[in-house]
């Protein structure tokens, strides 16, 4: 088996070994699976979870008596360019965030939750298993295959999700298992429906069939992939997945899960390309990006922008795969790189900084500077690297735009008025870990080396992936749109010219810091002259001293939170309902 | 000229031009005050006086902020003018724009806070518009790139009136100009304290304000962008824009941030995508 793995530039690899023995034992797990997921459902009282399952069981299984003795593919796996880029992402940013657990649940359990039961075993098992059916994801080519490591990361985020086991984690895990659920049926009768119309469960062919076998199956796939990646309406169960100790949080949001979303609508893009039904994708992600941009401005939970800032990010990833043109592929999938490094990097500072303020407040991370120095930079880092140019996702989200706008012009409605506020809640945040209100006590102690050592990293890379972005992208995303196009989305070589210069720019900033004990006067800020010695206090009514308090602002009276989110859940419910309706019509 | 020489003309020109411009202003606005108004040169005088005065600051570090949105602004410009793409140069600008924000954040004074909060209302006002009038130009012109779109035969004006209008709309909050001069104000009557630039004194505020001639060079540029098939009709085009905005300023006082937010949004809404829908089924 491991004498097949060469990659070949211009073709996609794939494995010539007949595996029946190993399809017929992961659909024993798959039932497995299944009954412990129903036992779930009735355990916790939800016949949705039940029924769902149930229907996909029966299903599945029908599907394996009946045409069970049809279903010998060629090839089981394959590996391209696309698949090595995924497999470094969950390799890398996964590892370092197993690494970063270790010191994190050691802590996390001995001195700041004693009330939960330490599962540490059972915690990382589970992580491991999650990595492992990722690594199976995105090498899958027989859709069964595809289809079992899919499920097996929807139990593995459920578990996952409620590893506190209080009330409020095991609604939220319920929560995502549903919505999981619902895209995994679509996933089992997408794979039914292209066996029967056109013979075959590999993924390979399904990219190359022609729309009238591809496009319903594609969708269906598409439609799986949008409830993992957490599109509207399917978002809230990202958002409610935040109650799960934090390196869980950094795996579902950047190597794991969401990501096996926008890998299969990307992988899908060339069937999608040009239809109605590659609108609707793109328009949901459209809506996705823009709403959850939105609903980030109301929120100062550090965790929680984070996840709107993941689902908004995403949203540009599945417009990209909805386009699907050769310009929106390569832009998608360099999305999926840089917002995977920056985003563990984000998470797992936060995680941190949690356990040293016990809060996650961003209002709290005043003054992060002298608290955290080091800790700081690394946030500052990761805040620049998501939305800065000239940081690779600034590069891609250029690159998204130029895409939509030769494809489908009038979707760079969502795009501009998606980026404004996106702008706004990242920068409030960094100029809040700049801010000094008064001599800060530095609490950066005791955060254990594996921590730093994956906090390094993440932050070296989430440098390195910008300055070696003419690289990755020629030699690893490049070849894999022109493999399927025939051409590719790269950068001009006067933008690249720009890019670097400005990068030099940005990193001279930093040198400035060289020359602190310059010999400038320091003075006391202006705080209309009542001044109570410094600058964090001053004179207030009937000459009481108060402390000078600055707080960003929330727009919590014209912009409330829970109802753009709710907004954002009707207008993705309709836009399902139209992407169902268009299957109907196909 | 070829685009080095108009960019050495521009690093040149641009303060030049820029000081004057701000001088202009300064002139008329006295007289629509009914006053004489200063000397032309009088900004030159002002910033000269600044850079020799002694450094004070509140926190060490927040005039490296200010010094990087003057470079950042600089090479926008450098960009616009050297003929490179419209997008990045409108991310440059952002850049140099949040240089300039943090600087406010860092200087931790409540004054200069709100000011930076202000400001960044502001950039999330204007952001939409200015992304569309780079994608209308775009779509009607072929090209990002600003060399192309400066040798085009037909002026960009044709397709895109609804995207100038919007554009002018917006450059308004870009001028800081009333009744969108929320962060900071010419106008001492209307302002809190002074804004954004509080904590700013000596060469820092000197820094400040040639960032401002450099970036108005810019934005009139593009105003000329619009024009560009007649040369001195663009020239002129930009003037009357510039007139225009010092008129807006002395006859209109500052709105509310969230009447700033909520028109630019409609009118970006309304007139510069209503265009690009236009534009998209012609």
């Amino acid at each position: 088996m491991a004498a097949a793995v060469k990659l070949s530039p211009n073709e996609l690899t794939t494995f010539p070994f007949s595996a029946h023995a190993i399809t017929v034992t992961m659909e024993w797990l798959e039932v497995a699976m299944g009954l412990f997921v129903v036992y779930v459902g009735i355990r916790h009282r939800r016949p949705l979870i039940a029924l769902l399952m149930v229907a996909q069981m029966a299903l599945m299984l029908w599907f394996a008596f009946r045409h069970g003795a049809a279903l010998h593919t060629e090839h089981n796996l394959f590996a391209d360019k696309f698949s090595v880029i995924m497999a470094l992402i969950i390799g890398i940013t996964g590892g370092l965030i197993c690494l970063y657990a270790l010191g994190y649940m050691r802590e996390f359990h001995v001195d700041h939750h004693p009330e939960f039961k330490d599962r540490r075993p059972l915690f990382f098992a589970l992580l491991f298993i999650f990595l492992g059916a990722m690594f199976g994801v995105v090498f899958s080519n027989n859709l069964l295959w595809l289809y079992f490591f899919w499920e097996v990361t929807t139990l593995c985020s459920f578990l996952l999700i409620g590893y506190k086991q209080n009330t409020e984690s095991t609604q939220n895990a319920l929560r995502a298992l549903t919505y999981n659920l619902i895209g995994g049926l679509a996933f089992a009768v997408g794979i039914v429906w292209f066996f029967l119309r056109g013979g075959s469960i590999e993924l390979s062919v399904l990219i190359k069939s022609a729309p009238a076998v591809a496009l319903v199956p594609a969708a269906l796939l598409a439609f799986a992939g949008l409830t993992k990646s957490a599109q509207f309406p399917f978002t809230g169960w990202l958002l409610g997945a935040m109650v799960a100790p934090t390196p869980v949080s950094a795996l579902l949001h950047s190597a794991t899960m969401v990501k096996a979303g926008v890998y299969l609508i990307v992988r899908l893009a060339p069937v999608l390309q040009g239809s109605f039904v590659g609108i609707v994708i793109a328009l949901i992600g459209a809506v996705t990006f823009m709403i959850g941009s939105f609903a980030a401005i109301g929120t100062s939970d550090a965790k929680k922008v984070l996840a709107y800032s993941t689902v908004a990010n995403l949203g540009l990833i599945v417009i990209c795969g909805g386009i699907g043109t050769y310009e929106a592929v390569w832009a998608g999938v360099l999305l999926i790189v840089f917002h995977a490094v920056a985003k563990c990097l984000l998470f797992l500072c936060v995680g941190a900084i949690e356990h040293k303020l016990h809060s996650r407040d961003i209002e709290k991370m005043a003054g992060l500077v002298l608290t955290m120095p080091r800790m700081s930079v690394m946030l500052q880092i990761g805040i620049a690297g998501m939305f800065l140019a000239p940081f690779g996702m600034l590069i891609s989200k250029w690159a998204v735009l130029k895409a939509v706008v030769d494809a489908y012009p009038l979707i760079t409605l969502f795009l501009v008025f998606g980026s404004a506020p996106t702008l706004f809640f990242w920068v409030k945040w960094l100029g809040k870990l700049l801010q000094i209100t008064g001599p800060l006590k530095n609490v950066e102690a005791g955060i254990g080396r594996g921590e730093w050592f994956a906090l390094s990293v993440l932050s070296a890379l989430t440098i390195l992936t910008c300055i070696f972005f003419p690289l990755i992208s020629k030699y690893l995303v490049e070849p894999y749109v022109t493999e399927i196009y025939g051409q590719s989305g790269h950068l001009a070589y006067g933008n690249f010219l720009i890019m670097s210069l400005m990068l030099v720019m940005v990193s001279l900033f930093p040198l400035s810091f060289f020359n602190y004990g310059w010999r400038g006067k320091v003075m006391d800020s202006y705080l209309g002259g009542a001044n109570a010695g410094g600058s964090t206090k001053y004179h207030g009514a009937a000459g009481a001293v108060r402390e000078v308090q600055m707080s960003n602002y929330y727009f919590g009276d014209i912009l409330n939170e829970a109802k753009v989110f709710r907004a954002g859940v009707v207008i993705g419910l309709m836009l399902s309902l139209v992407l169902a309706g268009s299957l109907f019509s196909l | 000229m070829t685009p080095f020489v108009r960019l050495l003309v521009y690093l040149v020109a641009a303060p030049l031009l820029g000081g004057l411009l701000a001088g202009l202003d300064r002139k008329i606005s006295g007289r629509m005050q009914a006053r004489m108004g200063p000397p032309l040169w009088q900004p030159f005088y002002d910033v000269w006086k600044l850079w020799r005065k002694e450094n004070i600051v509140v926190r060490r570090s927040q005039n490296y902020y200010v010094f990087f949105f003057l470079l950042f602004v600089i090479f926008t410009g450098a960009l616009f003018f050297a003929g490179f793409d419209l997008l990045l140069m409108v991310f440059a600008l952002t850049l140099a724009g949040i240089f300039f924000v943090l600087a406010a954040y860092k200087a931790s004074s409540p004054y200069s806070f709100i000011g930076a909060e202000r400001e960044l209302i502001q950039m999330m006002a204007y952001e939409p518009m200015v992304l569309l009038t780079a994608v209308g130009m775009y779509m009607a012109g072929g090209s990002f790139y600003v060399h192309d779109l400066a040798s085009r035969s037909s002026s960009l004006i044709w397709p895109l009136p609804g995207v100038f209008l919007g554009f002018l709309f917006v450059l308004v909050i870009k001028f800081r100009k009333s009744p969108f001069d929320l962060s900071c104000s010419h106008h001492a009557h209307q302002e809190l304290v002074r804004g954004i630039t509080t904590e700013f004194s000596g060469s820092a505020l000197a820094m400040i304000e040639v960032a401002h001639w450099y970036e108005n060079v810019l934005l009139l540029g593009w105003v000329y962008l619009f024009f560009s098939a007649w040369p001195v009709l663009g020239v002129a085009a930009a003037l009357a824009v510039f007139l225009l905005m010092i008129l807006v300023d002395n006859t209109c006082a500052r709105l509310k941030w969230q009447t700033t937010l909520k028109s630019a949004w409609i009118v970006t809404l309304v007139l510069g995508f209503g265009n690009l829908l236009v534009l998209s089924f012609l």
